[in-house]
């Protein structure tokens, strides 16, 4: 997994740097969630997508929340552990492409 | 649901509502004077459990313990006994009077939104701010005033663990309950993701006004993690970890375990000097001591074991293990969630099966159930560890491990390897498709309480006692007498056993089992040996003891009498037999059906066949018969 380029700013505000989803982002991401989505990617989930979005969402994956990639698997990358305002959360990461977020510019 | 009694109008009940791990049964706990598990992981609690608090005046109200959630759209059978709980929906029991939300004061926001969910449910909400010294250290301010205005309840700060609060709790209760307003039919309905996203920007606006972020957060747990997380040395301390466990379970508890041997010797030899010689000295000391004291001989190893499980729960370490195990178990088909559960059954495998109601998916639900009993239980212990020191050569290897514990630590892991496998045969053969998404929270670490760590361990070993004592002291008297009577004739050559009713079932059956390598004496033990695993260890200490071994140690006596390949068969047997009464009606009720236990007994017998035949047959090929 290659962390892609960071857009330069010299006085970053949050949340603005390069937008994507969680499912690719490497340990040490961080950035703001912009959108949780229901989108059907091919992949089987064993829910559906809207479900999986509402779990997505009880668990508290919402628009505006603070998200830190903190550790993953030895195996092939996955799951990763995540930082979401104050609490942290394992997740696999076929279950995160829903999740949008957008990079601390750097 | 228009329909709904009102709430019945003698004793007032209240329940406790909140996200997973909050201290809602610690709370419980200190209410009630209960002992529920209490333990730093998601998903401890699964049954609704009741107690009762009286109040400074005098009154009783009925306190519900429920199992944590997220939110009342109920997803696995855990979480739907707390949404039916809440919304009066159980038979026979209607909806709480008054709703106690338990929330995590470090960790705010999403109870907040679950309150906004339970404010539809229309009874009276208090809320009590748990773990407020944790928020207190970390320097958090929240404006509990203003909050408690906001979401109309009353807050009351909480310390479950060191039962602060509690009086104040109970007072709150009191007055809401002198004040319920008319009953009123719930209007909670399930959240769309619109909603859900509505009711997460209020519950948002809520923090941004009345809490103010930790002056001193808390990064122990960050730094823990950066190790025990690791994507290499993670997975290797966890194997350390495992590893030393069970050493420590084998050789640690080797000096009490000889005290305890040495006093029920006495105390034998103590009973045949002070008895004459007859049926009733043979009752007391061949049937009940050598029967039963050679289970509670196991005492120390089993307080060994639960004392690094309690540890393990209690830190917050088993959520991690899971995390660094998911891709492991992903790879056998089983659910992120089975983790946990498999862990604890090597405890037991009861609520090892017991705590599969997380999972929210029926078929992962099922397989985890279906393998759950081939952890290596502690029931086990005797019996592996009674066989072990009788057949295996007591050596040391590369200087500080003993063989012995390996080969204890082969039998766990012969354990682990066969679930996986018998996991994945199942995915592919009888149900397709991905296991459902796995999101787990990873609690913050916590040191564990001393005081719980010892009252804990004082329950299990009062489990251990208590269940040497009710099930296993009657079925040695049983055996005892199977194996008496009747009495050889006069003139008799042979040993007196061989014309009893036990030695004559034993040789009967011995056809059976003569291909795995089972003497007459191992088959007999086998047969209250389906009550429970360790009940064999006590059988076969009645029959040598009958049969005329009892000068000696029972380790002794198998030493002599049992081949090497047929002591590895018994081991192997025991990696799978399905010896357990209790864990297969705990599956019957579990699965509501007969055909899941069944099902379990068959695969499990087999199996149990199969590998004493290869071991034995293997054994006697390489010259160990
Ligand atoms: N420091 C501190 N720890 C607490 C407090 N209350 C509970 N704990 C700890 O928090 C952890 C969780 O407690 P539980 O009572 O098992 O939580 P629960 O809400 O019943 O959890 P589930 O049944 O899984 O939903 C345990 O490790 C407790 O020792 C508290 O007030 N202060
Ligand atoms: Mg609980």
């Amino acid at each position: 997994m290659t962390a892609p380029i960071p857009t330069p700013d010299l006085n970053p505000p949050k949340g603005e740097g390069v937008r994507m989803r969680l499912r690719d982002a490497p340990v040490g991401t961080h950035g703001v969630i912009v959108d949780v989505q229901a989108e059907i990617d091919g992949l089987d989930h064993g829910v559906d997508a809207g479900e999986l979005q509402r779990r997505l969402l009880e668990f508290g994956f919402v628009e505006g929340a603070r998200i830190e990639v903190i550790h993953e698997g030895g195996i092939g990358h996955d799951p990763i552990a995540v930082k979401l305002d104050d609490m942290r959360i394992a997740l696999r990461r076929r279950d995160a492409g829903d999740i949008m977020i957008a990079q601390d510019a750097r | 649901m228009t329909t709904a009694p009102a709430p019945h109008p003698g004793l007032a009940r209240i329940a406790l509502v909140g996200n997973p791990n909050c201290g809602k049964t610690a709370l419980f706990n200190a209410l009630t004077g209960a002992r529920q598990k209490v333990a730093n992981y998601a998903g401890v609690t699964v049954e609704r459990k009741e107690g009762a608090v009286v109040t400074a005046s005098g009154r009783h109200i009925q306190v519900l313990d429920l199992p944590g959630t997220y939110s009342l759209r109920a997803r696995s059978p855990d979480e739907a006994v707390t949404r039916d709980a809440v919304l009066g929906r159980l038979a026979g029991e209607a909806a709480p009077d008054v709703v106690v939300c338990v929330a995590d004061a470090t960790n705010l926001r999403l109870v907040l939104r679950l309150i906004l969910e339970l404010k539809a449910v229309g009874r009276p909400l208090v809320l009590a701010l748990n773990m407020y010294d944790i928020a207190q250290r970390q320097g958090l301010k929240i404006d509990l005033e203003g909050l408690s205005r906001e979401i109309g309840a009353p807050i009351v700060t909480t310390v479950a663990t060191r039962r602060r609060g509690i009086e104040d709790l109970v007072a709150r209760v009191e007055e809401v309950l002198a004040d319920l307003p008319p009953f009123q039919a719930s209007e909670w309905r399930e959240l769309d993701a619109g909603q859900i996203k509505a009711a997460h920007r209020q519950a948002q606006n809520l923090m941004r006004a009345h809490v103010r972020p930790p002056e001193r957060p808390d990064t122990l747990t960050g730094r823990i993690d950066s190790v025990l997380l690791h994507p290499v040395w993670g997975m290797g301390l966890l194997l350390v970890l495992l590893l030393v466990m069970f050493q420590a379970v084998f050789t640690g508890a080797a000096p009490a375990m000889d005290l305890i041997d040495r006093g029920f010797g006495q105390l034998a030899s103590g009973v045949a000097a002070a008895l004459p010689e007859g049926l009733l000295r043979g009752l007391v000391a061949d049937g009940v001591i050598a029967g039963v004291g050679s289970v509670l001989v196991f005492l120390p190893q089993i307080l060994v074991l639960f004392f690094f499980i309690i540890l393990l729960e209690d830190s917050g370490y088993m959520a991690r293990a899971a995390f660094l195990m998911d891709r492991i178990m992903g790879g056998a088909g089983l659910h992120g969630r089975a983790f946990i559960p498999l862990l604890s059954s090597f405890a037991c495998a009861i609520p090892g099966i017991m705590s599969t109601r997380v999972i929210d998916n029926r078929r992962d639900r099922l397989t985890t159930i279906l393998i759950a009993p081939l952890m290596t239980c502690s029931a086990r212990i005797p019996v592996y560890t009674l066989i072990i020191g009788a057949v295996v050569p007591q050596k040391t290897l590369w200087g500080f491990a003993s063989l012995q514990g390996l080969v204890m630590f082969g039998l766990y892991a012969a354990g682990i390897f066969s679930a996986l496998a018998v996991s994945l045969v199942m995915r592919k053969v009888f149900w397709r498709g991905v296991s459902e998404p796995f999101m787990m929270e990873l609690p913050t670490y916590k040191a564990p309480d001393p005081l719980n760590v010892l009252r804990s361990l004082w329950m299990r070993g009062a489990i251990f006692v208590k269940r040497a004592g009710r099930v296993i002291l009657p079925l040695m008297v049983l055996v005892w007498f199977l194996s008496t009577f009747p009495e050889a004739p006069i003139g008799a050559t042979g040993p007196a056993i061989d014309y009893s009713l036990a030695g004559r079932i034993g040789h009967a059956l011995a056809p059976i089992f003569a291909p795995i390598g089972f003497n007459w004496q191992m088959t007999v033990a086998l047969i209250p040996g389906m009550a429970a695993r360790e009940v064999a260890v006590a059988a076969l200490g009645t029959v040598y003891a009958v049969g005329g071994g009892a000068a000696t140690s029972l380790a002794a006596t198998l030493h002599q009498s049992w081949s090497l390949a047929s002591g590895l068969a018994f081991l192997a047997w025991y990696v799978f037999a399905p010896q357990c009464v209790a864990t297969l009606a705990v599956v019957r009720r579990e699965t509501n059906s007969w055909r899941w236990p069944v099902i379990m007994f068959a695969y499990m017998i087999a199996l149990a066949y199969g590998a004493a035949f290869i071991v034995y047959q293997s054994a006697v090929a390489l010259g160990a018969g």
